[in-house]
């Protein structure tokens, strides 16, 4: 079992933490026409915004409470009543999310109040479902605050078995996918190819591949999202013959799902190397009773390749990662899976399945935490997200970016860890920058009793780069 | 901080805006609101102070979201880019702990990384539950030695100009005067002609584009004391009060600076801009009229013949190319005229400007640039932009970096303005990156692209009317 090192500084430098606010903003954000609005002061969603659109390079709708000194003293229920009728009126959105931030927490601000206050004020709304979740930014991070607003969106809409007449099967073909915050849109584009290569059809909740893709649409503006998945295909979950859940932050939501409609779950923590990708590709092999199509056999085969590939490069290799738990958890297997070493591993917060993480220990911390750690135990290559580069420059290895933010290159979002095909890209992508550090080099030996011309003409210099693997930045 | 002192802060005599019934701090809006907060103001205000520890005292969303997130250079230290937060558990929350973390915090940023000095930045949780900042901040600077300086910014204070005034009054309150400028280098002792002190308020070093103009400066023998607060050292902060003329640099943000420092030490002001060949000239003019030196008043009028011969030179090609391009710039208060006046000098046309955050004298002076019926756009949401593109047959939208993807999802030439971007178009050498910037996103060959429909499909994308080829 993974030793977890709790937090034992008083201030975090360099964070790596984002709020669990925007994680759950993030979830509202893979539904069609949908918007959250944040439930605290204007700055929790310009941050949150900016956050996204440099990560997206998309236009990210996302609206605020806007409380101020009056309203935060004095009660900010009405704050809410006001912004969704606001927002209901103009924008007649399919789904309204209301996180709720720590100011509004502290306060204690009674949001499920507020939203009944509004049905009474304004039953003209009726038809478009409010979904509050409480998402204080001082627990959690991104990716708790992503899973509770798949919960409270479940729990809110889905309706039950026994209230709806769902039935789990009746839809044949309808397999549910609950995909945590760790999958990009490129991951959940190639799960969806997996599923339909069976002859499937794959509901994703949320589905950030269709809404925050990066795609040109038709439309020139909508002040809610473009795509993602319609909030009316909730309603069918219940009918679905399978539910596939993704992310082991996803288990409690899958818990739910499963309570209110009974349709039988598979779990999967991550599905980054061989074995995890096998055991999902076999499952969709049972449920759809389709034979594993040759497409997929040809991939396996590749991929397999590529693990003999790079085990060269890879094997011994001293990794650094940085992560909420269940990427950084992905990726200790992965790299396992190839023989190479998790030396350094910090996640922003903690999470049953980090003790499951392929890593003698996991910190509690920050990227100056990570960066002590990556230093003490020789690193060589870090995985983390933008904010990593600096430690990266700092600690003079080479980064792979990967989570949440990327804002200093273009594609992160796009980027596909997962299936047979992403983890052979990945495996690649690992190896070709184990490469540049030219490991293997050996640094030249200068006999001082050589007979060499060029010897002569500069004095010997010492060279400490010949220590570190011949690697200097 | 208490209701009295925020509204001290609002009640700004020299600005403009007082005397509107509908001032642009107006009360935001649920549900229909867009910026940022007090803490964003401060924090943005701040961070280029570049040898600072800046902590960040709340939950993690201020600082979590929002670090290393600025377009601001620095010549020298880094230790601004490194986000500090004591990101408040919820154990702190309840149990009152805040206050203890963030003493240990302040222990923690001094022992390790050696600042100048830790500015601790109140965010909205702590300011709730009542911790108190500033009695931290004292007990830890008498503890370490180090100067602490308490900036109170809780968001829900209000916007961001509120967060900006609230920086620049924690500079005066705390830091300026804190010690005299340095002597006078001997290199500077041997110049013929005299050396004045001034300061920039309100300049942040975008990009680094403050070096397109220092080098002026230092060539007149003007002196930057500091800048408030592109590329700026917390001891520069300290001189600001012997400064000679303040320059309040396009913005009316810090303006309850200036407007101190006038008061308490009798430093005159005045509003300029770096960005357009006029204005920066205008600038130059301004500092060499309050100094009263006549020998500066004539070296500066060989310098700007000089360096607007440079530029027209240098111009004239990119000149060609944009003249009678048709502009909507949508930005906020002074830059607003200032920017129109730069892009004039490039031959454009502005035609229409937004004017959320401009006074009735900013306006004034648009008019005065555009004409009498200048289109001046209060409400700049992205349908009403995206309408007078349409409407006015504009070739490129100018704006924040907020507005981006909304103009490229519209398939609509843009470029950024606001304090995100890469490029610093500031001084006379800034206006031929302008230029650049604005024939590369004018000229590219990707909108066609973008516009034209499919070979099998019907009709153009996003009801583009392509008739007008728009960037030919």
């Amino acid at each position: 079992m993974t030793e977890i090192i709790k937090r034992n500084k008083a201030l975090s430098v360099s964070p790596l933490k984002a709020s669990q606010t925007i994680g759950a903003a993030l979830a509202f954000l893979g539904f069609h026409r949908a918007i959250p609005m944040l439930h605290g002061s204007q700055g929790c969603t310009a941050f949150g915004k900016v956050f996204f659109v440099r990560h997206f390079r998309e236009p990210i709708p996302l609206q605020t409470t806007a409380m101020d000194q009056v309203t935060t003293v004095m009660g900010s229920e009405e704050s809410v009543v006001e912004g969704l009728k606001t927002i209901a009126g103009k924008n007649q959105p399919s789904l309204l999310g209301v996180p709720t931030t720590g100011l509004s927490e502290t306060q204690g601000s009674d949001v499920r109040m507020a939203v009944k206050l509004f049905r009474q004020k304004y039953p003209e709304f009726d038809a478009i479902p409010v979904v509050p979740v409480s998402t204080p930014d001082y627990s959690g991070c991104l990716e708790t605050g992503f899973a509770k607003a798949v919960e409270a969106i479940i729990q809110t809409i889905v309706p039950a078995a026994e209230d709806a007449g769902t039935r789990p099967g009746r839809r044949r073909r309808q397999v549910n996918i609950l995909a945590g915050s760790s999958l990009t849109p490129g991951d959940l584009e190639e799960l969806k190819e997996l599923v339909e290569a069976f002859g499937l059809h794959p509901v994703v909740i949320p589905d950030l591949s269709d809404s925050l893709d990066g795609h040109l649409g038709e439309g020139d503006f909508s002040p809610l999202t473009i795509g993602g998945a319609p909030v009316s295909e909730l309603l069918t979950l219940g009918d679905a013959i399978a539910s596939l859940v993704i992310g082991a932050s996803m288990n409690k939501a899958a818990d739910l799902l499963q309570e209110l409609t009974g349709v039988p779950d598979y779990r999967f923590d991550h599905l980054m190397g061989l074995a995890p990708v096998d055991r999902f590709i076999n499952v969709l092999h049972q449920i759809s009773a389709e034979p594993v199509p040759a497409k997929l056999e040809r991939q396996r085969a590749q991929l397999q390749d590529a693990m003999l590939d790079t085990h060269f490069m890879l094997g011994m290799g001293r990794f650094a990662l940085a992560g909420d738990p269940d990427l950084l958890q992905g990726f200790t297997h992965l790299l396992a899976g190839v023989g190479a070493e998790t030396v350094a591993a910090v996640s922003p917060v903690n999470a049953p399945v980090l003790q499951h993480a392929a890593a003698e220990q996991v910190k509690i911390g920050d990227l100056e935490d990570l960066e002590k750690l990556a230093e003490v135990n020789g690193a060589e290559l870090l995985i983390a997200n933008s904010h990593g580069v600096e430690s990266a420059r700092r600690l003079g290895i080479p980064i792979l970016r990967a989570g949440f933010p990327q804002y200093d290159a273009l594609g992160g979002y796009q980027k596909t860890w997962i299936g047979y095909r992403g983890t052979r890209q990945t495996l690649f992508d690992l190896a070709n920058i184990m490469l540049t550090l030219e490991k293997g080099e050996i640094h030249p030996y200068r006999s001082m009793l050589a007979q060499k011309p060029e010897y002569r003409e500069v004095a010997h210099e010492p060279d400490e780069t010949a220590a570190a693997g011949g690697l200097q930045h | 901080m208490k209701q009295k002192d925020i509204a001290a802060l609002l009640d700004e005599p020299a600005c403009a805006h007082n005397k509107k019934s509908k001032s642009g701090c107006a009360k935001p809006k649920p549900g229909a609101t867009a910026g940022g907060c007090a803490f964003d103001g401060a924090q943005i205000a701040l961070l280029p102070i570049a040898d600072v520890a800046h902590v960040v005292h709340g939950s993690i969303a201020c600082a979590g979201s929002s670090w290393d997130n600025r377009g601001t250079r620095s010549s020298g230290s880094r230790l601004f880019r490194i986000g500090m937060t004591t990101d408040l558990t919820e154990q702190d929350v309840i149990m009152g702990r805040g206050e203890k973390r963030l003493f240990h915090s302040i222990k923690q940023a001094i022992d390790k990384y050696k600042p100048a000095a830790v500015f601790v930045y109140n965010t909205c949780v702590p300011a709730l539950i009542g911790d108190d900042v500033e009695a931290v901040c004292k007990a830890a600077e008498s503890r370490w030695g180090t100067p602490v300086v308490p900036v109170d910014a809780a968001g829900f204070y209000g916007t961001k100009n509120l967060g900006n005034r609230i920086a620049g009054e924690a500079m005066v309150k705390y830091v300026c005067g804190g010690r005299e400028p340095d002597p006078l280098p001997d290199a500077a002792k041997r110049l013929d002609h005299r050396i004045h002190d001034i300061t920039l308020v309100g300049e942040y070093n975008i990009a680094g584009e403050l070096w397109h103009v220092l080098p002026l400066l230092d060539e007149l023998g003007l002196r930057v004391l500091c800048t408030l607060s592109g590329d700026a050292r917390y001891r520069e902060v300290q001189t600001m009060h012997r400064s000679k003329v303040n320059m309040m640099v396009c913005s009316k943000a810090m303006i309850n600076v200036a407007r101190k420092l006038q008061d308490t030490f009798g430093t005159p002001w005045f509003e300029g801009s770096f960005y357009g060949v006029r204005d920066v000239s205008q600038a130059l003019r301004d500092f060499a009229r309050l100094i009263n030196d006549e020998d500066l008043a004539r070296r500066t009028e060989t310098l700007i013949a000089r360096e607007e011969a440079k530029i027209d030179e240098a111009l004239s090609p990119w000149r060609e190319r944009l003249r009678g391009k048709r502009v909507l710039l949508y930005t906020g208060g002074v830059k607003s005229w200032s920017v129109i006046a730069a892009l004039q000098d490039l031959g454009m046309e502005v035609v229409a400007t937004g004017t959320k955050k401009s006074t009735e004298e900013d306006k004034a002076r648009i008019r005065e640039l555009m004409g009498e019926d200048a289109v001046m756009l209060e409400e700049g949401n992205p349908r009403a932009l995206i309408d007078i593109v349409r409407e006015r047959k504009v070739d490129v939208l100018i704006a924040g970096g907020r507005n981006m993807y909304t103009a490229l999802k519209a398939r609509i030439p843009f470029l950024d303005i606001n304090q995100e971007r890469e490029f610093g178009y500031a001084g006379y050498d800034g206006m031929v990156e302008l230029a650049r910037q604005l024939v590369l996103t004018i000229e590219s060959p990707v909108w066609q692209q973008v516009r034209e429909p499919a070979p099998w499909a019907s009709r153009n994308p996003a009801g583009f009317n392509h008739s007008r080829g728009v960037g030919q």
